[in-house]
């Protein structure tokens, strides 16, 4: 079998969010760029049933759709484990076209087990793995929480309201995964990290899709009223502005 | 390579420094920062959580954890590809140092393993003791430690009483004495000891292992401090050491050791630095929550003034630690060149550098020394409290001071060094004091030749360095061959030396950063740069009075004085907003993001 793990390239989590071009673009200096996190942990789900499966994972690809800026974040899930990647060379725009492009690389190149993040950090879209099952016409899981192969048979878990379900399917399918799906991202060793240049990252050359969303522009959130403190004597005023002001109760 | 020249050791005060000859952390490499991520992922997940837990001495933790360093590679770092590690650059070793220097305890253990415990096997060790115990070394499955104080003999390293006897038979030495304050010592496999055979006056060194008959350990000492980095007394009674774990040559030993302090001085120099990094972002973090008088800690000028100093020295310390790091990567490029063997060129350039090393061990220390004690001074009352991870840091930040030489040693070492330097045949030093003192009082030492920003910076950097060649040879002159014995001239040329070099170091890495940085936060690292040079100069200046108040009486003083005084003026600051305004970015990222 054969694993395919989709990566987008995001900015730290802990990045101050600043916009430019009348907040219609990310201003990216400075910005440290890393896996998309559920990505990440993805990646390391799908190494751990590599290494418990010996020998029955023929490989793990990553793949990214990205312009050449994004080669460190992809040599870093090579550094992690991964067997080879595939840089599909393309702005990322817009979730349609990054789902035609991953779904043409699919198509060609038999993948039985494709798992994306739920979401990115970035965007924060959610979309890319249904389109992804849409067009290639394959079941597809949302918010996996667990994920394994048992005697042959893929097993997954995902989240629902106060419980979970717990699903059989056969391959090829998408798992859109949550957090859960691993215990912890894997760390790079020493090892992983000299080695991940000697391994294959290809690039390919996108097909022509046209964005089906048009950005006009990002809007910071509201910044947060300050914290109005009550005398935990006054139990009256606290009730009266719930009731009156936050209208809540 | 190319024919860019490398500076030699010491000769930052004779020649000026270029900006593109000069490496800065900002140029690491996909390698190198992925490296660094591995090791704050590491420590994330398997030391900052178990701080408590380690700081116990629970049997097994430590190794436990060196084991699992093993495991991902880190132990290897700079042990070569034949012996089972990465074969990787100064730089590289440093960068893991530097970031694994944030794990309190851990850091500790982690830098005597890979340092002092590992390196001299490396350095010295024949083939078969090279093959024996580096794969171990490098993997975890071994620990090392260094065994070279005793109770009699610390600073004073060769004065050690442990005696080695060769048995009748000829083939094992027989050890008896007693080592104390050996780090990792309370769980080492691989010990490093330093003993002198029959009645040598020159210490030799023997690989000994845990297990050979005759070593015994003491219980773990309580200490102030890294309570979790294992440190133990170590006894050798009758120790049988088979004659083939002789490490390098008989009567050896006492430059090994001292070899393998320039090394252990240098990392230690990038070990705090992972150490401060860690202690300014707790302070903002606090100084971001914590309010008085309605306003938040952070607003307070008084406040901004120790995070921007924090900052400040914590942003110098690793311009000096990186640039010293890659002429040590040159250095040793220039002789593998040459022909030199690999190990023998890693040991030639680190000895090279000897001066510059025990420049960042001091300046790193303390530094990270007024780091800590600040961080706990901006917690007030919290910051006693021992709940909070300051007052551990503040605790673990003290011991740099003193181990792989105390900070009067290095101090000596720096000044003894230039001394040295000075007198060698081909040495212009002492000629240059003098022309630099005919020509005192000359209105060209004051004002700047350059008018652009850097060229001013030069220009007074380059006066600081006469400053130096002054007071070195004036000294001289004045107290001659009792020089060593002046300890307190030498302290006060020693301060001098590592201001200077510390001060060109952040000049050299802001220059460096001009096109990394936008326009607007550039104008931060520029204030970095001022508030810097304006400190050094100042301190440069009282260290040069303190010196010359020691030797020099009646018009010379004066003469002497009021040169110092043009050497160490520079153009007015204002350093209250440069201060301020780099706090602002402390305090706006929350963390230490420079
Ligand atoms: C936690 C810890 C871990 C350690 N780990 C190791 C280890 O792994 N292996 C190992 O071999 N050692 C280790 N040491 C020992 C350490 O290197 C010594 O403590 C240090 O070198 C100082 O020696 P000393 O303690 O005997 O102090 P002393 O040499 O007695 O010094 C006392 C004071 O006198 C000053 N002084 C001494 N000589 C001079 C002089 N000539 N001129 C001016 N001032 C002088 C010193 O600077 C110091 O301030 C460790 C120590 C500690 C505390």
């Amino acid at each position: 079998m054969k694993i395919l793990v989709c990566i987008s390239h995001v900015p730290d989590t802990t990045t101050k969010i600043k916009f430019i071009n009348n907040n219609t673009a990310l201003d990216t200096a400075g910005v440290q760029w890393i896996i998309n996190p559920w990505d990440e942990l993805a990646l390391t789900r799908a190494l751990d049933i590599k290494d418990a499966q010996a020998g029955a994972i023929e490989s793990v690809t990553v793949i990214n759709v990205g312009l050449v800026e994004t080669e460190p974040t992809i040599r870093k899930a090579l550094a992690i484990g991964a067997d080879k990647a595939i840089r599909v060379n393309l702005e990322p725009k817009d979730s349609f076209v990054i789902a035609t492009q991953l779904a043409e690389v699919i198509k060609k190149d038999n993948f039985d087990i494709i798992l994306c993040g739920i979401e990115a950090a970035d965007g924060n879209g959610s979309s890319v793995g249904g389109m992804l099952s849409e067009m290639l016409d394959i079941p597809s899981v949302s918010a996996t929480t667990f994920l394994d192969i048992e005697n042959g048979q893929v097993k997954l878990q995902r989240e629902i309201d106060g419980g979970h379900e717990v699903i059989a399917t056969q391959t090829p399918f998408i798992a859109i995964v949550q957090k859960g799906i691993c215990k912890e991202p894997r760390i790079p060793s020493m090892r992983g990290i000299m080695g991940a240049r000697s391994k294959p990252l290809q690039v390919i050359e996108p097909v022509t899709a046209d964005s089906l969303t048009e950005l006009v522009n990002y809007e910071y959130p509201k910044s947060k009223a300050a914290c109005r403190k009550v005398d935990a004597e006054n139990v009256k005023e606290l009730v009266q502005l719930l009731h009156e002001e936050a209208k809540v109760i | 390579m190319e024919n860019k020249k490398v500076l030699k050791g010491g000769e930052f005060i004779l020649i000026e420094s270029k900006a593109s000859d000069t490496f800065i952390p900002e140029e690491f490499n996909e390698e190198q920062k992925m490296i660094s991520d591995m090791c704050g992922d590491f420590l994330d997940k398997e030391v900052l959580p178990f701080l408590d837990k380690i700081d116990t001495t629970e049997p097994g933790l430590m190794k436990s954890l060196i084991n699992k360093s093993g495991e991902l590679g880190l132990l290897g770092i700079s042990v070569p590809e034949e012996y089972g590690g990465f074969g990787q650059s100064f730089v590289t070793s440093m960068i893991a140092s530097d970031i694994l220097g944030a794990g309190y305890s851990y850091a500790v253990a982690y830098s005597a393993h890979t340092g002092i415990g590992t390196l001299p096997i490396l350095y010295y060790g024949t083939e078969e003791q090279k093959q024996k115990y580096l794969p171990k070394l490098a993997s975890g499955e071994f620990a090392g430690a260094y065994c070279l104080t005793e109770p009699n003999a610390g600073s004073d390293a060769n004065s050690g009483k442990t005696r080695a006897v060769l048995s009748a038979d000829g083939t094992k030495y027989i050890l008896n004495g007693q080592k104390m304050w050996i780090t990792n010592g309370g769980f080492a496999d691989v010990l490093t000891v330093f003993a002198k055979i029959d009645n040598d006056k020159i210490l030799s060194a023997f690989i000994v292992e845990r297990n050979f008959p005759g070593v015994s350990f003491n219980p773990e000492e309580k200490k102030m401090g890294i309570k979790g980095s294992s440190t133990v007394q170590i006894f050798f009674n009758d120790c049988e050491v088979p004659v083939e774990n002789l490490l390098g040559k008989r009567g050896e030993g006492f430059r090994i050791a001292l070899n393998i302090l320039h090394i252990g001085r240098i990392k230690l120099g990038a070990n705090v630095l992972g150490a401060g990094r860690r202690a300014i972002m707790h302070s903002v973090n606090y100084a971001n929550e914590r309010k008085q008088f309605g306003a938040f800690l952070s607003n307070f000028g008084a406040i901004k003034y120790k995070l921007a100093e924090q900052s400040i020295r914590q942003f110098v310390a690793e311009a000096a630690v990186y640039r010293t790091s890659k002429y040590v990567d040159d250095k040793i490029k220039m002789y593998m060149a040459d022909g030199m063997p690999k190990i023998q060129a890693y040991i030639e350039a680190l000895g090279e550098y000897a001066m510059e090393a025990a420049i960042l061990k001091v300046y790193g220390s303390e530094t990270l020394d007024y780091i800590a004690d600040e961080a706990l001074q901006i917690h007030g009352g919290m910051g006693f409290s021992a709940e909070m991870p300051v007052e551990r840091a503040y605790r673990d930040s003290r011991i740099n001071r003193i181990f792989e030489g105390t900070n009067e040693i290095n101090r000596l070492v720096a000044c003894d060094m230039f001394l040295k330097q000075a007198k060698k045949a081909d040495s212009e030093i002492f000629t240059l004091s003098k022309k630099i003192y005919e020509q005192l009082g000359t209105v060209e030492n004051i004002v700047p030749t350059a008018t652009d920003y850097f060229g001013k910076k030069h220009f007074y950097l380059g006066n600081l360095k006469k400053a130096c060649v002054l007071m070195l040879g004036k000294a001289y002159e004045a107290v001659g061959k009792q020089y060593s014995s002046e300890q307190e001239i030498m302290m006060a040329i020693s301060d001098m030396l590592i201001q200077l070099y510390v001060a060109e170091s952040v000049v050299l890495r802001v220059e460096k950063l001009e096109n990394l940085k936008s326009s607007e936060e550039y104008i931060i690292y520029k204030d970095i740069c001022d508030v810097f040079v304006y400190e050094a100069s100042a301190k440069i200046y009282k260290s040069a009075i303190d010196a010359l108040n020691s030797f020099a009486s009646g018009d010379e003083f004066v003469k002497i004085q009021n040169g110092i005084r043009g050497f160490t003026t520079i153009e007015p600051v204002n350093i209250k907003e440069a201060r301020r305004r780099v706090a602002g970015k402390l305090i706006e990222d929350n963390d230490y993001k420079f």
